[in-house]
C-alpha cells in the first residue's frame, strides 16, 4: 500500500499527566521561594537578555511547574545573570536562585 | 399578632439583627423557614480567612439571642401584603402578623450547577460543589472519590455561576475565591500526599488576610494556580475527570486528569428573596438580588417604604460584610420606627 | 457516569418533530458517499413507519460547503434554500427534512438570521422572486433526519430483528456516537439532547440494546472543517483531529461508531483506514478497525436488511466483525455484487 504522506499535526497541548515535573519538586526543596511567583510578568518585562532573545522568565517559571522541561532547557541558557529580574519582583522570588538550581539540575539530569 | 418588625430569615444576618433591634426596644417576630437557625454558615466548617469555627459564630449569635423574642421556626411565608402603613404576613400555619416594618433577611442559594452542563455537574461521579465538600469537612467524612480511593489530585474550578453572561450571573460572588484556596489548603492538610489545582480567571483577594492565605497556600502547601476558565470536563473509563482548560499565561491549552473536581459555585438569590421581591414589588439589582435605594447612602432601605434589606438578600458577601451590613440595617429600622412613633 | 444526570439535560432539550408528511432534502456528499443510506431512510419511513415523505428530483445543493469555505456568499446561500422551501411549498408539504448536518445547520441558521433581521428575509423573497419567479414559505418543523429515526425509535424496536447485542455472549455491543458539530453546537436547543450531551443518537444506541460509550473526546469534531480538507495539503490537519478521537475511544473497545452527518462518517471511516497503514494502528475491540455506520444503515441493519443492498461495501473499514457479533448472516461472495474487489491492505485483511 503507498503511504498518503498526510502531515500529522504536533498537538500543542500541555499533556500535563504525561509532563516530567522533577525539576518543579527539585526546586521546591532548593528554592521554595519558585512556589510564590504569579506570573505577573515584572521580570520578563525588565529582563535584558529579553531584549535580544527570547527569553521570557514568567513563562519559564509557569513551565517548571508545568513540566515543559525542553522548553525551559532550550531558553535558559539565554539569561545573562544579570540579576534585574530578582529587584523587580513583588513576591520577592529568588529569581536568580531559581535560574542558577535549573541550570545545574540541567546539567546533572539527562533530558 | 401584631409587631414592630418582622425579620424575615434566621440567617446570621436575620440573626444579628433580631437581637439589636429588640435590645433597642422595638418588638421583632424573626421568621425562619427551617427548623434550625444559622442559615449556610451553619452548614460550614472551618472560616476564611482565619481558621475559625463557624459554629463558634452560630454558638455565639444563639447565645446572645433575647430569651422572649418571638422566632417562629419552620414557618413559610405564604402572603405578604401592605395597606396603609403596614403589613400583612400570612404563613404555612394560618397566622397572620401585622407589622409596621420588614427586614429582609433571606439571604441567598448556592448556584445550580447543573446549568453548567459542561462540568458534568449530577452526571459525573466525582464532580462536586464547594459547598458539598464544606460539609463533607463539617462532618469529619473521609473525603474518598465514588470508586472509594483517597484522591491523589483535585482541582477547583472558580466562577461556576458567577461572572457568566450565559446563564445571566454577571457579578463575582466575592467569597469563592478565597473559599477554594481555604478548601485547597484543608485538602493538603487531611491528604498530605495529594496535588491541588485552582482553575481562574482573576483571583479576587480583596479582603485582609486574603492574599497572604493564597501566599501561604503557594508556599506552604503547593497549591498550583492555573489562570484559564474550564472549558470542558470528560470522564474517563477509570471514573476520572480530564479537564481542557488554557493555560493563558502561557497561551497553550492544558489537559490533566483529575481524581475529584470541586465546582466552586457562587451565590444567586434565594428562592425566598425572590418570592419577596415578587410579592412586595421590590426593585432588583443587576444581579437578581435587592436592590438598595442607593448603594452608599441608604444601602439597607428599599423602593418600598418601610422594607429594608440585610446582609446576601442583596448581593453576595462574606460574614463581616453581612454582619456589618445587618447592623446598618438595624439603625435604618431604628429610625423609621422612631420617627413614626413620634 | 449517572445517567440521572443526563436525563435532565435530555428534558430540556427536546425539540417538535413532525409525525408525518415530510419533504426530504438529500445531501450532496451522501449521495456519493454512502449512496444506501438515504435510499434505506426512505424505505423505512415507507415501508416499515408507513410515512409521507417525498424525494424530490428538483432540490440542489444547500451550499453549505461552499458557504463555510467563503466560496458562496451569505445571500446566496439564503436564495438557494429559499428556492428549497419554494419547491417543498409548490409540493404541498409543510415539514421539513434534512439529511445533511450541515444543511441542517445552515437551514436552521438561515432561518434564525430572517427571525432576527427581518430585512435579510425581505432582500431574499427578492433575489428569489427576480431569479426564478417563486415565492416561498418558512417550513412549520424543519429537523433533521436522525431527529426523525430518534422519534421513532421504539417504533422501530418492535420491528427490529437483531439488536445492539452480541448473538454468542448476550452482551451489549459497545457503540460510540459521532454527531455532526452542527447539529446542536450552533443552536444546542436544536438539537435533541442538547450540545453537551447530545440524546439523538445515544438515544438509538439504548433503545436498540447497545452500550453508548461516552468517552472523553466525544465532543472533539472529527475534523473536516469544509475549507481544510478542501486542500489535499491541509489533510493532515483533518487526520490529526479523528486520530484523537481514536486514542481516547481505544480504552473502551468500541464495536462500532455511528454518525448522523456526512463529513464525519466519511472521516471516521477513511481515517481509520489511514491510521491502519500510516501507524499500523487499529483502534476497536479485538485489536480490529471499528465499522462506521450512518444512523439509518444501522436501522436498516437491525431491521434485517441484505447489508450489501444497504451499501455497507462502501465504507473503507470492513463491517463484516460487526456482522459477525450481531448474528447477521451475509454472503461475502456478493459483497461486490461480481464486479473486482478492491486491494484490501493486509492490516484489514481479516475478514
Ligand atoms: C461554600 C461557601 C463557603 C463560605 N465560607 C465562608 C467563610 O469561610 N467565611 C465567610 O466570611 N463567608 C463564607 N461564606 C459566605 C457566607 O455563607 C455568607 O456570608 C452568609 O451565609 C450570609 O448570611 P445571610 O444571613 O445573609 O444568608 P443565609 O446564610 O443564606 O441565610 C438566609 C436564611 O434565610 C432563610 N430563608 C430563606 N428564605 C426564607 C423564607 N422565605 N422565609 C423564611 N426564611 C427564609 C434561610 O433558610 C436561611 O436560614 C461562604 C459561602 C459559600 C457558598
Ligand atoms: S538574570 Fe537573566 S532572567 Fe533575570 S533579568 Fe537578567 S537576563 Fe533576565
Ligand atoms: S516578577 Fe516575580 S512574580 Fe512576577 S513573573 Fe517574575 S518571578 Fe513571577
Ligand atoms: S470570588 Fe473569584 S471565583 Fe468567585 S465569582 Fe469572584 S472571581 Fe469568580
Amino acid at each position: 500500500m503507498k503511504s498518503f504522506q498526510y502531515l500529522k499535526k504536533i498537538d500543542r497541548t500541555i499533556d500535563y499527566d504525561n509532563n516530567d515535573r522533577a525539576l518543579f519538586y527539585y526546586l521546591m526543596r532548593v528554592e521554595p521561594t519558585v512556589a510564590l511567583c504569579i506570573a505577573c510578568g515584572a521580570c520578563t518585562a525588565t529582563c535584558s537578555a529579553g531584549n535580544f532573545s527570547t527569553l521570557d522568565l514568567h513563562k519559564i517559571m509557569l513551565s517548571i511547574r508545568r513540566g515543559e522541561k525542553v522548553y525551559i532547557a532550550k531558553e535558559i541558557t539565554q539569561c545573562v545573570l544579570c540579576g534585574k529580574c530578582q529587584l523587580v519582583c513583588p513576591k520577592n522570588v529568588n529569581t536568580r536562585g531559581v535560574i542558577l538550581q535549573i541550570m545545574s539540575f540541567l546539567q546533572s539530569s539527562q533530558l | 399578632m401584631k409587631t414592630d418588625v418582622v425579620v424575615i430569615g434566621g440567617g446570621i444576618a436575620g440573626l444579628e439583627a433580631s437581637t439589636a433591634l429588640h435590645n433597642l426596644g422595638h418588638h421583632v417576630i424573626l421568621i425562619e423557614k427551617k427548623d434550625i437557625l444559622g442559615g449556610h454558615v451553619a452548614l460550614w466548617d472551618k472560616l476564611f480567612p482565619n481558621n475559625k469555627n463557624a459554629s463558634s459564630i452560630i454558638h455565639y449569635l444563639k447565645d446572645h439571642l433575647p430569651q422572649n423574642l418571638t422566632i417562629l421556626l419552620s414557618t413559610e411565608i405564604t402572603n405578604i401584603s401592605k395597606r396603609n402603613n403596614s403589613f400583612f404576613i400570612e404563613t404555612n400555619f394560618h397566622q397572620t402578623i401585622e407589622t409596621k416594618s420588614v427586614l429582609v433577611a433571606t439571604g441567598y442559594d448556592v448556584f445550580n450547577a447543573h446549568l453548567k452542563e459542561e462540568y458534568g455537574y449530577g452526571i459525573y461521579d466525582n464532580v462536586i460543589t464547594s459547598a458539598e465538600l464544606e460539609e463533607m469537612f463539617k462532618n469529619n467524612k473521609p473525603i474518598l472519590t465514588k470508586q472509594g480511593k483517597e484522591p491523589s489530585r483535585i482541582g477547583f474550578v472558580h466562577c461556576v455561576g458567577s461572572r457568566d453572561r450565559k446563564i445571566n450571573n454577571l457579578y463575582c460572588s466575592k467569597v469563592c475565591c478565597v473559599t477554594a484556596v481555604k478548601q485547597a489548603i484543608e485538602i493538603r492538610q487531611k491528604l498530605p500526599f495529594s496535588e491541588t489545582y485552582c482553575f481562574y480567571m482573576d483571583l479576587r483577594m480583596y479582603g485582609l488576610n486574603f492574599e497572604e492565605l493564597y501566599n501561604e497556600s503557594q508556599e506552604k502547601y503547593g497549591v498550583t494556580f492555573i489562570r484559564g476558565r474550564l472549558s470542558e470536563a470528560s470522564e474517563t473509563i477509570d471514573g476520572k475527570i480530564i479537564i481542557k482548560v488554557e493555560d493563558t499565561l502561557l497561551g497553550r491549552p492544558l489537559k490533566m486528569t483529575m481524581d475529584m473536581l470541586v465546582l466552586m459555585v457562587g451565590m444567586v438569590p434565594s428562592a425566598g428573596t425572590s418570592f419577596l421581591i415578587n410579592k412586595l414589588d421590590l426593585l432588583s439589582n443587576n444581579g437578581h438580588f435587592i436592590a438598595s435605594s442607593d448603594e452608599h447612602l441608604l444601602a439597607n432601605y428599599t423602593n418600598v417604604n418601610g422594607v429594608f434589606v440585610a446582609g446576601t438578600a442583596s448581593s453576595p458577601k462574606s460574614i463581616d460584610d453581612t454582619f456589618a451590613d445587618a447592623r446598618s440595617a438595624v439603625l435604618a429600622i431604628h429610625q423609621y420606627l422612631t420617627s413614626q412613633k413620634m | 457516569m449517572k445517567i440521572e444526570g443526563k436525563k435532565q439535560i435530555w428534558s430540556s432539550y427536546q425539540k417538535e418533530i413532525a409525525n408525518d408528511n415530510y419533504y426530504y432534502a438529500r445531501s450532496c456528499i451522501r449521495q456519493n458517499f454512502f449512496p444506501g443510506a438515504e435510499n434505506m431512510f426512505i424505505k423505512i419511513l415507507r415501508e416499515q413507519l408507513n410515512k409521507n415523505i417525498f424525494d424530490d428530483e428538483r432540490q440542489t445543493t444547500c451550499t453549505g460547503i461552499g458557504y463555510h469555505s467563503s466560496i458562496v456568499l451569505p445571500e446566496t446561500t439564503m436564495t438557494v434554500i429559499a428556492r428549497q422551501f419554494s419547491l417543498m411549498n409548490e409540493a404541498g408539504y409543510d415539514n421539513f427534512i434534512c439529511s445533511c448536518v450541515t444543511s441542517f445547520g445552515l437551514y436552521t441558521e438561515v432561518i434564525e438570521t430572517w427571525t432576527h433581521f427581518p430585512e435579510t428575509l425581505e432582500k431574499t423573497k427578492e433575489y428569489l422572486y427576480k431569479s426564478t419567479g417563486r415565492t416561498f414559505q418558512i417550513p412549520q418543523n424543519l429537523v433533521h433526519a436522525s431527529d426523525i429515526i430518534y422519534k421513532f425509535r421504539y417504533e422501530l424496536l418492535h420491528k427490529l430483528k437483531y439488536k445492539l447485542i452480541h448473538h454468542k455472549t448476550g452482551k451489549p455491543l459497545n457503540v460510540v456516537e459521532h454527531i455532526g458539530c452542527h447539529y446542536a453546537k450552533i443552536f444546542p436547543h436544536k438539537g435533541v439532547g442538547g450540545a453537551e450531551y447530545p440524546h439523538v443518537l445515544a438515544g438509538l444506541i439504548e433503545a436498540w440494546g447497545g452500550n453508548m460509550v461516552d468517552y472523553p473526546e466525544r465532543r472533539h469534531c472529527c475534523g473536516f472543517g469544509f475549507r481544510q480538507y478542501l486542500i489535499k495539503a491541509n489533510r493532515g490537519y483533518s487526520y490529526s483531529h479523528s486520530l484523537k478521537k481514536f486514542e481516547s475511544m481505544q480504552p473502551y473497545e468500541v464495536d462500532l461508531i455511528i454518525t448522523n452527518c456526512p463529513g464525519c462518517n466519511y472521516f471516521l471511516d477513511r481515517w481509520q483506514y489511514v491510521a491502519a497503514i500510516e501507524e499500523k494502528k487499529l483502534f476497536g475491540a479485538e485489536n480490529k478497525a471499528i465499522p462506521v455506520l450512518t444512523f439509518e444503515e444501522l436501522a436498516a441493519l437491525l431491521l434485517g436488511y441484505d447489508p450489501w443492498k444497504i451499501g455497507l461495501q462502501m465504507h473503507q473499514i470492513p463491517v463484516e466483525p460487526l456482522l459477525d457479533k450481531i448474528g447477521i448472516t451475509y454472503n461475502k461472495k456478493e459483497k461486490y455484487f461480481g464486479t473486482k474487489p478492491p486491494q484490501i491492505p493486509e492490516i484489514l485483511n481479516y475478514c
